[in-house]
């Protein structure tokens, strides 16, 4: 089976057992009373049938129902919702095997910048003396299916991303509404071996994305067993709002049996309360929500409990990813989905800073050392996004997975174990009665083993200049140098054959 | 036989085995013979010294050398590759002894100066040079400069190797050559510096005859200074 991830030995509990319990009081009591305001006839009536009270209403132009949902409902879809999951992979060594009683972490990417901002080295000379040096300069481009082949390209060579979900936004002239679902899905799945995840932004191309991945699985029955794709659905318009087209996806999707992320994203201070309580106990509710739909449609389905709780800046308020809040909500999250016992979607890595250097780096750190110790099952937006997710950088992005590299290497075990104290009683005494009193043979087994973390590849030579990105450069080229994991010539055949509104320039085996 | 023996002394330096009771890089060496082992049955098979010494332990140095160059090996590997190769000395010892000539690639003492107790660095100086072929004398930590000058003078030793890390001790490495000055000795021994705190310019202004910013540069600058030597 496959072993992604790192598990994380003794999660970080943010709050004591009586503080989930006001969390998980506070959010039950929220979906009896307001409830939730439900854009969705058929999801109301589903509601309704188990056991919510409805009152019609309008907003605005459409029709809405207040759901007042009682305990027991959400009681019930958490008993039937699974406590393992697994996202499918073209190379089923890649699966990601979620259980929410198991603490193991994995790291993926996210979402659909709307720009991509790629390193081209440039030489200066000083006006002062004339010596020439080399800078990073920043190339600014719109997200195209270009850009998204090679970042999925760039994924399925980072050792460290355990997941894709696409990083740019396709802005290509020949790509519609009506096509681009059939033809983002396909250039991922085209590039990439490791399980993709993704949302649908049409409900009719549903069914072509889903008989893409069956013929790529080998059929119905393996798709559902290994599910080469997933789904991320934002059910939620916070606050406590279902919105009427995604629940519709919801739906079908669980209907599918297909593995689907119920994703919330308030933003604390607009659009949530921004005090952790008020927050956690707002997205806490709204993901219930999301979960008791899917189970509603389905009994079993596979789900995930998704929560991008993110912060509002002050002076703008856009959202904010590199402060302290933004982890105790994301922490606080994680432990309310282990509580429910269902596998949980996390977010950490999202530089504010709008390019790649000390600020980036800072807030990527910060955020993504501190959420994994609260152990949640899949943690997305944690390679390459910066100014607040509008932007993707592949040079960032393989920084991000030295530095992930590091933080899934701080959560290996201590190794502390009666067996090895005896191994560390013979090599002090042996080194104490050897001539220099050095361990570095000790060292060379350790490193051998793997045992010793590599350090910090990108070091430059330069006495006064930091030379990373420019190192991150090199390194971002070598990688696009490596030959692509494409889909075989009959597999691309068969799913351009069947797959209506697929670019035929996209098909790697055409002439 | 001959050749495969010394084949054999080369891949063990690599694999840093001392004797049969060390592990290599891979794991599956249990119970063969390391390079004491196997200098031994050279010796026993009548290799002469100088093939043992030349195209088995130094060449198994200078391929580690040149795995380092090219990142697969590490500063561990290395040391433990260097304590083979002492390990293959050491039973080669008795025997140069008794052929009467050079030792290898010449003596070195090598030492922490007066009031100085940093020793990794130059720890790692002597082992690299002991590895590389040179015959090693340390005498340790603090030690005083007439002590440093007398051992050379009892060892007939052609180079001295001083290590220092603190600006408050470095001044010490001037005393050795002084003390070698007074008592003549200065024209038949050399002396190399090292340490964090001194430099190319340093050593010129004390009148040491180079410097070594790491243990590579210790064993370019000694190869150096004793190749135009006695041999
Ligand atoms: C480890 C260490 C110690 C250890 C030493 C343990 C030991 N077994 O050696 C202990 C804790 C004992 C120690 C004590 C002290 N230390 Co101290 N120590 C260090 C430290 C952190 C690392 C030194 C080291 O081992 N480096 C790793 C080795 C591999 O490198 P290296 O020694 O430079 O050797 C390489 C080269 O220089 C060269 N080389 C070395 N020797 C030779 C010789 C020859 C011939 C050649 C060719 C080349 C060569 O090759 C080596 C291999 O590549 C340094 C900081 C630093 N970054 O250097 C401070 C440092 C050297 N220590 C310092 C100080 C102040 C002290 C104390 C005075 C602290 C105190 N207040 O008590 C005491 C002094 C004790 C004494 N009387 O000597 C200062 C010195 C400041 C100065 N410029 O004077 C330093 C720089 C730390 C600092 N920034 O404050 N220290």
């Amino acid at each position: 089976m496959s072993q992604r991830g790192v598990i994380v030995g003794k999660p970080y509990e943010r709050l004591s057992q009586e503080q989930v319990e006001i969390i998980n009081r506070t959010s039950l009591d929220l979906l009896k009373d307001p409830g939730i305001l439900c854009y969705h006839e058929e999801s109301v009536s589903m509601l309704e049938k188990a056991g919510a009270k409805v009152k019609a209403t309008r907003e605005g132009e459409h029709d809405a129902w207040w759901v007042s949902i009682p305990e027991k409902v959400v009681k019930q879809a958490l008993d039937t919702a699974p406590s393992k999951v697994t996202l499918g992979a073209r190379n089923p060594e890649n699966q990601v095997v979620m259980d929410a009683e198991v603490t193991r972490i994995h790291f993926g990417s996210g979402s659909e910048t709307n720009y991509w901002l790629e390193i081209e080295p440039e030489t200066f000379s000083s006006k002062k003396d004339g010596r020439e040096q080399v800078f990073p300069v920043m190339k600014k481009s719109r997200g195209n299916l270009g850009f998204l082949a090679r970042s999925a390209h760039l994924a399925n060579n980072l050792e460290n991303l355990d997941f894709f979900i696409r990083n740019v936004n396709v802005q290509d002239e020949d790509v519609t509404t009506e096509n681009k679902d059939v033809n983002v899905f396909f250039t991922s799945l085209n590039n990439i071996t490791k399980p993709v995840v993704g949302g649908i932004a049409d409900f009719n191309q549903l069914k072509q994305v889903v008989g893409m991945a069956e013929i790529i699985a080998g059929g119905r029955e393996e798709l559902v067993k290994n599910p080469v794709t997933s789904f991320i659905t934002s059910v939620i318009k916070s606050p406590l709002q279902v919105v009427a087209e995604t629940a519709e996806k919801l739906i079908e999707i669980a209907r599918m049996g297909l593995p689907v992320v119920i994703s919330t994203s308030p933003q604390g201070g607009s659009t949530a309360p921004i005090d952790e309580l008020g927050m956690v106990a707002q997205v806490n509710a709204e993901a219930l929500t999301g979960i008791v739909i899917n189970q509603l449609a389905n009994p079993g389905a596979p789900v995930i409990y998704g929560a991008v709780p993110v912060r509002a800046r002050m002076d703008d308020l856009h959202d904010m990813y590199g402060v302290p809040e933004f982890c105790h909500y994301n922490m606080a999250c994680a432990q309310m989905a282990r509580h429910y016992k269902v596998p949980c979607y996390s977010t950490a890595g999202v530089g504010d800073a709008k390019v790649p250097g000390v600020q980036a780096a800072v807030e990527k750190m910060f955020t993504y050392t501190a959420v994994p110790f609260a152990a949640p099952d899949l943690l997305h937006y944690a390679f390459g996004l910066l100014d607040k997710t509008q932007t993707f950088s592949p040079e960032q992005a393989v920084l991000d997975n030295h530095q992930i590299g590091m933080v899934k290497f701080l959560h290996r075990e201590s190794g502390v174990t009666a067996e090895a104290a005896e191994e560390t009683r013979k090599v002090v005494r042996e080194v104490m009665n050897s001539p220099y009193r050095m361990y570095a043979r000790h060292a060379r087994k350790m490193l051998r083993k793997g045992g010793i973390f590599e350090g910090f590849p990108f070091e430059g030579e330069s006495d006064d200049q930091d030379e990373t990105l420019l190192k991150l450069h090199e390194r971002f080229k070598q990688i696009e140098g490596e030959e692509p994991e494409h889909l075989p010539e009959d597999m691309c055949k068969k799913i351009f054959d069947q797959t209506p509104g697929l670019l035929p320039r996209l098909n790697p085996h055409a002439k | 036989m001959k050749e495969e023996l010394i084949e054999r002394i080369v891949e063990n330096v690599l694999q840093g085995r001392r004797d049969k009771d060390d592990e290599g890089i891979e794991e599956d060496y249990a119970g063969e013979p390391g390079v004491a082992e196997l200098v031994q049955e050279a010796l026993d098979n009548g290799i002469d010294t100088n093939t043992i010494l030349l195209e088995g332990l130094s060449k198994g140095m200078e391929q580690v050398g040149q795995k380092y160059e090219t990142g697969e090996y590490f500063i561990p590997d290395m040391l433990t590759a260097a304590e083979a190769v002492e390990a293959g000395m050491k039973i080669m010892e008795p025997h140069l002894a008794g052929e009467g000539e050079s030792e290898g690639k010449g003596k070195v003492i090598m030492a922490t100066v007066e009031k100085d107790l940093h020793d990794i660095g130059k720890n790692l100086v002597s082992i690299m040079l002991k590895g590389s072929g040179f015959n090693v004398v340390d005498l340790g930590i603090d030690v005083p400069a007439a002590r440093i000058v007398e051992a050379a003078e009892e060892e007939k030793a052609e180079l001295i190797g001083l290590s220092a890390l603190l600006n408050t001790t470095m001044v010490n490495m001037e005393d050795v050559v002084r003390e070698l000055e007074n008592k003549g000795l200065r024209d038949k021994i050399k002396v190399i510096i090292g340490g964090a705190p001194t430099s190319d310019d340093f050593a010129a202004e004390i009148g040491a005859d180079g410097y070594g910013k790491d243990a590579f540069a210790a064993i370019r600058v000694a190869e150096k200074l004793l190749s135009g030597g006695n041999k």
